[in-house]
């Protein structure tokens, strides 16, 4: 057990009161609330947590917070599994289940081992050099056991079973990292009546504050922290967002953030699980604090070795040490001063120091432990825990120190990323030996803190101050500035060090098993830019994204070249800043609610009555209604077709657009939307119209019905009905804004049903109120506003997409319901049906109209049989180009097709071919656009494009399917099924 | 990216949806043949610097804008009405 005992950590912040149970590959064990997995694990000893990704070599926890490589843990288990959780970010709680990744067999004993012994042949740009040859091997062997032998943990492969939310915040300062500088801002600022947002990934507010053990106004800093907390949270301009990672920044000040609201619970419960913010801030501060780095020596991955300044977070804020035992003592290696203040926190706890090694000649100890100055650490041994480790002293000579644990202490570098993220680059400060942000940064984001180079407490403190000011300031808004706490002074002296030279391999990523022979061997082979060593190597490119290994790397690779670190340069930082899970980016929007589901007015209706549903856009849409004994939809298809044939059917066309346009100038407008001439049209009279693109294809079709003078509706296709009212709103704003004409989408105001067949007018005239439908009165593309069942207003349109006598009749949407209800009532004497999508297909296949599967962005009015409708006379989007060569010169024309064979199918999709030709795309002549089953002709019939299709009538083509092995004889026909001389509908 | 719509103030940028280069605007007279709405269609200048282009505020007025930005910055340096700008004769 490495718990310090109660009258060494009485400060520590666990909860002694409240121990939690948990376990780690099925061994129980126990923490205290307040515990991480990493720090409970250490409370009992456990130093060996997982393994390598390339070499499989036994590793132990690394550091104290998000940028920990090596303790890679999968939590949880089924379909809650989550693979690659940092043990250094995971609070414990009761039950908490947790497992080591990465090995075949146990963890102490991987099998998978046996890849350090072939190290010699895995080295930097092995997969490029290895796998070449030969190609075939590539997918099938190569790769499949790379990616069993190397890796990270496993997805449970089950779906998610938690919720997700997003949210949007508008503060006019956001805060990220609430360590001295971040608290000390949001202070400043919450105190000037500034909204403001605090952002922390930890758990806990406070950063290294509560790492320190060090005093403020000499009390504690944990109760400066508390007593900050306390105010701001009182505070009603401020929001404090603990366990909130803000990951990226994107533009003008909009910033990526994910709460983890629920994963220091068991599970979620009835709240989400995590909350995905987008938080436009006027301004951030972004104090990120600093991440130490190590110092590269022979054999530094072993576990027991860790960061210094980590050992000392674990020491002070959780009371433990990651010895194996308590006796083991500790050693430091360092080459600053920060090194001697773990020793001195160590000291002050009693645990047992086996002195600081300390690369610097004139290094002196600041307590009681022995210093070796100008000393290195050259060598470790212990496979599964460190047992010893070799120093070269200052004169040279080699000795082994026995201890448990080795902290090293190789200076801080600020958290730089995020100033990153807009391809900022950051500057080399010689001096303080590190990367600070660049001028060039994303604009309102204002560095503060350790993440700028001001690491002591007093001067984050200050720093943080002046940055809210000048934020502030900025906002024109002014800050008094609120009296710092007094802090002690911390010595940061530091001399250069950035890995030990030797033979055996020195780890400068751990995650990816990257070390600093690795970086020579990529500079031997030519990848002199940072970029391509970083690719040749893989370093920096894990999950940890290289946040302890990177500019120790640039460091390697500076010596190298001898260009040095500043024209070196950094590799580009991208979001995310931790990795981010998939689920919270989807935000919930998933199933279901992937995206809306629009319901017809009928929908309810149509469930009720048997209804299967398609989607169609967004829209629901009733594609057959089964009645008892029906057991294949063809039969339910069939007998609706032949019911609007042969009596009245009833279909919810709500779906397709209808945009309604007014205004002096509205004829004037529609000219110049349709090809077609739209002005001759009169009140009460509906005409079909046909929209083109600018290119000149076919863009959409619909009706134009004018229901007076410079008051017309339009509709669209049910796919088209947005991407139309936008373009003609583009036509509108854009082309012709001298026009008087207005524009609105009435699509969801108007409950639309297609009132279809023979006794379509019988059934009408038993509704409308007191209106002539005869013939006369009422012809075949009339329109009129009227009522229906004493005195709702309605609209009724005499247009057919059957070929039968037919109507649509319109009534305000939330009248939808009741009016199908009526109609079928008043109709059940005359055979009503309702009838969905599909026979609504086969009764337009039937009648040779045009739908979506002919209207394909392909096609052109001529190709379409209706070339005469582009007016040459006027102007009209797509006009000037429809008549260009070629477009004009396509000789595709639209067919009907029926299978020689009477009981033959014919696939959609099919391409034609003449008779006996050697099919391929030299002969393809067309394809079938549209076929289905008709049950007024008794076979299966078919639309497509043929070429010279007008002329080929009677004769038989070829129907090829190749990818099913098709080719089947159809007889060319014109394009109408039924009474091809539209009798039917004009009488 | 946040759009300063002239009437409506700043506005998130996941509420238009973007069409491209303002010179859309300029379509060429019928009269002025194939040529120039080939070139109207299809030819499009791709500038690494300051770009006027068309946004769509659907989920918003319905207004289209002409918004002026640097496409090497992202920076947004101005909004119109693409309506205002037609009118007064400048795309």
């Amino acid at each position: 057990m490495s718990r310090l005992d109660l009258s060494q950590s009485r400060d520590a912040l666990i909860d002694r009161n409240r121990p939690l149970s948990f376990t780690f590959d099925g061994r129980p064990y126990q923490g205290f609330a307040g515990d991480t997995l990493a720090s409970a694990l250490m409370a009992n000893g456990v130093q060996l947590v997982g393994r390598s990704f390339k070499y499989h070599r036994p590793r132990g926890i690394f550091s104290a917070g998000s940028e920990e490589p090596n303790a890679l843990v999968t939590l949880r288990s089924g379909a809650r599994a989550e693979p690659n959780t940092r043990a250094t970010m995971v609070e414990l709680f009761d039950g908490l289940e947790a497992g080591s990744q990465n090995h075949v067999g146990g963890l102490k004993h991987d099998l998978m081992a046996v890849n350090d012994l072939a190290a010699p042949f895995l080295s930097a740009g092995f997969y490029y050099k290895t796998f070449m040859w030969p190609r075939a091997f590539w997918e099938k062997l190569y790769e499949p056991a790379i990616r069993r032998a190397a890796g990270l943990g496993k997805l449970s492969m089950q779906a998610d079973p938690d919720s997700y939310d997003r949210g949007y915040l508008h503060p006019d300062l956001l805060v990220i990292g609430a360590g001295a500088a971040g608290l000390m801002a949001a202070l400043t600022a919450a105190r000037a009546g500034a909204e403001v947002v605090l952002a922390d990934e930890d758990a806990r507010m406070g950063g290294r504050l509560l790492a320190e053990g060090g005093l403020l106004d000499g009390a504690p800093a944990t109760q400066w922290v508390a007593q900050v907390l306390d105010e701001l949270a009182a505070l009603p301009n401020v929001r404090l967002m603990p366990r909130t990672t803000v990951f990226g920044v994107y533009d003008h000040g909009i910033y990526g953030a994910v709460e983890r609201v629920s994963d220091h619970l068991p599970t979620p419960g009835t709240r989400v699980r995590q909350t995905l913010w987008r938080i436009t801030a006027k301004r951030a501060i972004m104090a990120t604090g600093a991440t130490e780095r190590h110092i590269p020596f022979a054999d530094n991955d072993r576990p027991g070795v860790l960061l210094s300044g980590s050992l000392r977070a674990y020491a002070n804020r959780w009371g433990v040490t990651p010895q194996a035992r308590a006796t083991d003592p500790v050693l430091i290696f360092t080459n600053n001063d920060d090194g001697h203040r773990t020793a001195q926190s160590l000291l002050a706890r009693g645990v047992p120091l086996a002195g600081v090694v300390d690369s610097r000649s004139g290094a002196r100890s600041l307590g009681e432990y022995t210093t070796h100055a100008g000393a290195m650490v050259t060598g470790t041994k212990g496979r599964h825990g460190l047992r010893r480790v070799q120093i070269r002293t200052a004169d040279g000579r080699d000795s082994w120190i026995p201890c448990g644990v080795l902290g090293v202490a190789g200076g801080w570098n600020p958290n730089v990323q995020l100033a990153s993220h807009h391809r900022g680059r950051p500057v080399w400060d010689r001096e303080r030996l590190t990367f600070l942000p660049g001028p060039d940064g994303p604009a309102g984001l204002i560095p503060a803190g350790a993440a700028c180079g001001h690491g002591s407490t007093i001067a984050a403190l200050a720093d943080g101050r002046r940055a809210a000011q000048t934020a502030l300031a900025q906002l024109d808004r002014t800050a008094t500035a609120p009296a710092l706490p007094q802090a002690e002074e911390e010595p940061s002296a530091i001399a250069a060090l950035w890995h030990v030279p030797g033979k055996r391999r020195a780890w400068v990523d751990l995650q990816n098993d990257v070390t600093v022979k690795d970086i020579k061997l990529s500079h031997q082979e030519n990848m002199r830019s940072v970029e391509h060593m970083k690719r040749w190597t893989t370093l920096g490119m894990a999950t940890d994204q290289g946040k302890t290994s990177n500019v120790t790397a640039l460091a390697v690779m500076a010596e190298l070249t001898g260009n040095g670190i500043a024209r070196t340069g950094t590799t580009v930082f991208r979001p995310p800043y931790t990795p981010v899970a998939l689920s919270v980016l989807g935000g919930g929007d998933t199933g279901a609610n992937f995206r809306p589901r629009r319901l017809t007015p009928t929908h309810h209706w149509a469930e009720a009555n048997g209804a299967t549903f398609v989607e169609v856009g967004q829209w629901m849409r009733a594609q057959w209604y089964a009645q008892s004994g029906e057991t294949h939809w063809r039969q339910s298809v069939d007998r609706e077709a032949r019911a609007v044939r042969s009596a009245v059917g009833l279909c919810d066309v709500t779906t397709l657009g209808k945009i309604d346009v007014q205004g002096p100038d509205a004829a004037t407008f529609l000219d110049r939307i349709y090809a077609n001439t739209i002005s001759t049209l009169k009140p009460g009279r509906v005409r079909y119209g046909l929209m083109l693109r600018e290119d000149g294809f076919v863009y959409d079709d619909g009706t134009c019905a004018c229901l007076g003078d410079g008051h017309y509706v339009v509709t669209t296709t049910t796919g088209n009905a947005g991407l139309v009212f936008q373009r003609m709103e583009f036509a509108r704003q854009c082309l012709w804004p001298e026009l008087d004409v207005t524009l609105i989408s009435t699509t969801d105001a108007w409950a639309q049903i297609a009132v279809a067949g023979p006794k379509s007018r019988a059934l009408l005239e038993r509704v409308v109120d007191g209106v002539d439908l005869s013939n006369d009165a009422f012809p075949f593309m009339a329109c009129a506003a009227l009522t229906v069942c004493g005195g709702l207003p309605a609209r009724l349109f005499r247009i057919s997409f059957s070929g039968e006598l037919a109507y649509e009749l319109a009534v305000p949407a939330r009248y939808g319901h009741a009016l199908m209800e009526r109609l079928m009532e008043r109709g059940a004497d005359l055979g009503v049906t309702p009838y969905g999508t599909e026979a609504l297909a086969v009764l337009r296949i039937e009648k040779g109209h045009a739908a979506g599967a002919e209207l394909n962005g392909q096609t052109t009015a001529a190709m379409l049989g209706l070339g005469r409708m582009v007016s040459a006379k006027k102007d009209a989007i797509g006009a000037v180009m429809s008549r260009r060569e070629g477009l004009a010169g396509d000789s595709r024309r639209l067919v009907g097709l029926q299978p020689v064979d009477p009981a033959g199918k014919l696939p959609a999709g099919a391409h034609l071919f003449a008779e006996g030709v050697a099919q391929g795309l030299a002969t393809d002549e067309g394809w079938i656009t549209s076929a289905c089953y008709s049950p007024h002709v008794e076979s299966y019939i078919a639309l497509g494009f043929l070429d010279r299709g007008d002329q080929r009538l009677g004769e038989v083509i070829r129907c090829a399917n190749p990818l099913e092995g098709q080719d089947i004889p159809a007889r060319v026909v014109p394009a109408h099924f039924v009474d091809p001389e539209g009798g039917r509908l004009r009488d | 990216m946040l759009i300063p719509h002239p009437l409506l103030g700043l506005r998130d940028a996941q509420e238009f949806t973007y069409l491209g280069d303002a010179a859309l605007l300029n379509r060429p007279d019928p009269a002025a043949g194939e040529a120039a709405f080939a070139d109207y269609v299809y030819l499009r200048d791709n500038p690494a610097s300051v770009h006027r282009e068309l946004w769509f505020h659907e989920q918003g007025d319905r207004s289209w804008l002409v918004v002026t930005r640097n496409t090497l910055t992202h920076e947004i340096l101005g909004a119109e009405l693409a309506r205002d700008v037609k009118l007064g004769g400048t795309a």
